[in-house]
């Protein structure tokens, strides 16, 4: 992997390339993050596809990245990684509720599937895509689930009916309780006092 | 099976272990066809023995409990011992043993797949999560249960399930056949 100075040096090669473009280059987990605009981002991802310094030749993933209260609300995220020079480059790209991001499929074609991942999860529309359809959810499924006011649990279950012989959809109804995990290791330290734990005293 | 030519030796609804009985039964049959060259039994005591002796399993690994159905199909558990063949194909199989986390996008074509099934047709959920949605119950992509989708006969706890304990739920589906198996379809 790329040391943090050669991140850095490909950091500022980038922004002096790109300088209305790319904004604040950090170097962290062994990658280097840039930030752009939706606008701008085909610029930036050829860029760093061709040029020779850059060469990053993989899309790894897209993903997406929810702000509640932040505006502009989603992230998201382009991980890209040079097989030639190893190393990773992250592109970050905030978008707004209903905002349209130019789609990456005619640089990279892994982006087909990863912007239709992103818009099912979350809802971001890509524009230009050739097939932005649901990838992974049920088919006729409502809403995106990675969203922080999506509820667990969904709107819908499903069950089998024996008149219409045929698998119907109905609203959730939990028989069990809802429970609250918390995940907090007990050999780590808890911040509560364990059951059992009430009379011991420190000694 | 009941055998002897004027007599009918009524013998117990089970499997006999090894053992001086079982030993005393084979050399009933084996004198009966040296002797007679045929044996009498009961027609459904035959279809249940024969039944409990061939039960087609599908291959219907959804999660890592089809890793463990795996280790029982081999070297080891081997369930080519009790005639148990892996089919690829619904219509070749007996029972279906829903192995793993069933997704509310899977339910259809599962139903789909029980239906091709032709009776006698049997289903052992295995697994929390076949069982009752288990770690996802809260989830909002995955079915609370198999039985929300097709009749379970038996349901073998655990997460997963060790090999041992589905090769046991297949001898309690054994049992179940043998005590309320019918000719009838």
């Amino acid at each position: 992997m790329a040391d943090v100075q050669t991140l850095r040096e490909l950091g500022d090669r980038i922004v002096a390339a790109l300088p209305d473009q790319v904004e604040e280059p950090a170097v962290g987990h062994g990658a280097l993050i840039i930030s752009t605009r939706p606008d701008g981002i085909l610029r930036v991802l050829k860029y760093l596809r061709d040029d020779k310094e850059c060469a990053l030749e993989q899309l790894t993933d897209i993903c997406g990245v929810d702000h509640p209260g932040r505006e502009p609300r989603f992230d998201v995220v382009y991980h890209l990684l040079s097989v030639s020079r190893n190393q990773r480059v992250r592109v970050k790209v905030g978008v707004g509720e209903g905002d349209l991001v130019p789609s990456a499929t005619g640089l990279y074609s892994a982006a087909g599937w990863f912007e239709r991942e992103t818009w099912d999860l979350f809802g971001i529309y890509f524009s230009d895509h050739p097939d932005l359809r649901r990838i992974l959810t049920d088919y006729g499924f409502e809403g995106h689930p990675l969203r922080k006011d999506f509820p667990l649990t969904g709107f819908v279950e499903l069950r089998y009916d024996d008149e219409q012989k045929r698998v119907v959809y109905e609203p959730v109804k939990l028989v069990q309780e809802f429970r609250r995990f918390d995940f907090l290791s007990p050999w780590e330290g808890t911040q509560y006092v364990l059951p059992g734990d009430e009379k011991a005293t420190k000694s | 099976m009941g055998v002897s030519g004027d007599r009918t030796v009524e013998l117990p609804g089970r499997v006999l272990p090894p053992g001086p009985d079982q030993d005393a039964t084979l050399k009933l049959v084996n004198d009966e066809m040296a002797d007679r060259g045929f044996v009498v039994a009961k027609l459904d005591k035959l279809i249940n023995w024969a039944r409990t002796g061939s039960l087609w399993p599908l291959t219907f690994g959804l999660a890592c409990c089809g890793v463990e159905f795996m280790h029982m199909i081999a070297a080891r558990y081997d369930i080519d011992r009790l005639g148990m063949v892996p089919r690829a194909s619904p219509r070749q199989s007996d029972v279906i043993i829903v192995a793993g986390t069933l997704c509310n996008k899977m339910a259809p074509p599962f139903r789909r797949v029980y239906d091709q099934m032709p009776e006698p047709r049997y289903v052992i959920s295995m697994g929390s999560c076949a069982n009752g949605g288990g770690y996802y119950h809260y989830s909002y992509s995955v079915v609370r249960g198999c039985d929300r989708v097709v009749p379970v006969d038996v349901y073998v706890p655990g997460c997963p399930p060790t090999a041992e304990a589905l090769l046991y739920g297949i001898m309690q589906l054994q049992k179940k056949i043998r005590r309320v198996g019918t000719i009838e379809r």
